[in-house]
């Protein structure tokens, strides 16, 4: 058997002396897309936070190409993109000054590639706009639009449709769903069926494995 | 990677100029706490002098924590945090350079605004210098260790107090040293010594209070 890209192994998460999932494994291989469903309070974002390396695991280990994530954090950090509930957008800051600088965290872009992606998620015409004067699903976009940008391959979205219109949430699927059959990996928590699924779709229900 | 460093100064001088009140907040606070003390003991220039080391380095003191509460709370709100920790840089540059960009915006005007508050304490012209380059030396270290409090307090919800607590009793040696030069100075003593402990504690602390802060800033992201 080959070494999958992500594996979690007996993963168990507890928040504040209540025990969210235990015994979770899972493998994570290019071209995976993995959906992260269940009710509200059931560990999702703590899932993805854990595979992240945001959070210890409180039994268990998450494996990054079959060593432990702890031991290469810098590995880790050069094959991810996270997004959390918050994108790290500054209010204060412009669209386009606050992807210049996730870029120079993350991943090193043009500038004639920044204003590309803010076009490509629709925000022509912003890119000077302090960004808390835009709408919650252009915020949105803005944090977005690092999947533009030569991104790495593994993706780690929670709840990456939050606020988008329609139109938006077609093209963020259209373009999930484009990155996995590209090779890359996708994890996201996410309430609405996605219309659009790539052939290494599956989903994981936190709420079923409790019951 | 000083290229990462450059860019958070640049961007965090950004954000400070774009939310001007509360660089000046920290500055009020200072010039208002040392204004009110010649009204509350009376303005007798001798008692005045005689308690404006204590009084000039307790202001500052304070000035400093009050402007930190606020250090990491809109990062850790709006996901910044997270990015930087899940960022390839190492984490402990990157909490320098936020301090220092802090730093520079409300520890160095505070700097520059005391040698005035000074002479309106009464005291002497030859003692300025001392107490610029004291407060020069020792303001970096209550920003950084003031930091380790706040990435520990970033997380709660109402930590304000609780950071002062923590963090008000390892001001102490800063404390004794800074008012100690000044109060050399003013005795016309030399105040090379005191003055060189402060800049050895600056030294120490800018090396090894990043990582504190970056572990700090570890636990509360990962709650």
């Amino acid at each position: 058997m080959t070494t999958p890209f992500l594996e979690a192994v007996a993963l168990a998460c507890e928040r504040d002396w209540r025990l969210l999932f235990d015994g979770l494994d899972l493998r994570l291989e290019p071209g995976d897309m993995l959906q992260v469903a269940g009710p509200n309070g059931s560990g999702k974002t703590s899932l993805l936070r854990l595979l992240c390396g945001l959070m210890q695991p409180t039994a268990g280990q998450v494996l990054l190409k079959g060593a432990s994530l702890q031991a290469q954090r810098g590995e880790l950090a050069r094959n991810l993109l996270w997004i959390g509930h918050a994108a790290g957008i500054k209010g204060l800051l412009t669209a386009e000054e606050n992807l210049a600088w996730l870029c120079a965290l993350h991943q090193p872009a043009s500038h004639e590639a920044i204003w590309q992606a803010l076009a490509s998620v629709g925000l022509r015409g912003f890119e000077d706009v302090p960004c808390h004067t835009l709408s919650a699903g252009q915020q949105r976009r803005v944090g977005l639009a690092r999947l533009y940008l030569s991104p790495p391959p593994l993706w780690i979205l929670d709840e990456p449709f939050t606020a988008l219109d329609k139109h938006g949430v077609a093209q963020l699927e259209a373009h999930l769903a484009q990155h996995c059959e590209a090779g890359g990996m996708v994890v996201l928590t996410t309430h609405h069926s996605l219309a659009q699924m790539p052939s290494g779709y599956r989903e994981l229900d936190l709420g079923q494995r409790a019951a | 990677m000083s290229n990462v460093f450059t860019l958070l100064l640049a961007r965090e001088s950004r954000l400070l100029f774009r939310r001007p009140a509360e660089l000046a907040n920290p500055l009020v606070f200072f010039a208002i706490v040392i204004a009110l003390f010649p009204l509350a003991v009376g303005p007798e220039s001798q008692l005045l002098q005689s308690i404006s080391p204590g009084l000039v380095w307790v202001a500052a003191l304070l000035a400093v924590l009050l402007s930190l509460d606020g250090l990491f709370r809109s990062d850790f709100e709006d996901g910044s945090l997270e990015q930087w920790v899940v960022s390839p840089h190492p984490l402990p540059l990157l909490v320098l350079a936020k301090v220092l960009a802090h730093w520079a915006f409300s520890g160095l005007a505070l700097v520059l605004l005391a040698p005035l508050l000074g002479l309106m304490l009464g005291l002497p012209l030859r003692t300025l210098p001392v107490l610029l380059l004291s407060l020069l030396l020792g303001t970096p270290i209550l920003s950084l260790l003031g930091a380790v409090g706040a990435a520990l307090t970033v997380g709660l919800k109402r930590g304000g107090l609780l950071l002062a607590l923590l963090i008000l009793p390892l001001y102490i040696p800063v404390l004794i040293l800074g008012s100690g030069a000044l109060q050399a100075a003013l005795q016309g003593l030399p105040a090379a010594g005191h003055l060189l402990w402060l800049a050895s504690l600056t030294a120490l602390a800018v090396t090894l209070t990043p990582f504190a802060i970056a572990a700090g800033l570890r636990i509360s992201v990962g709650e």
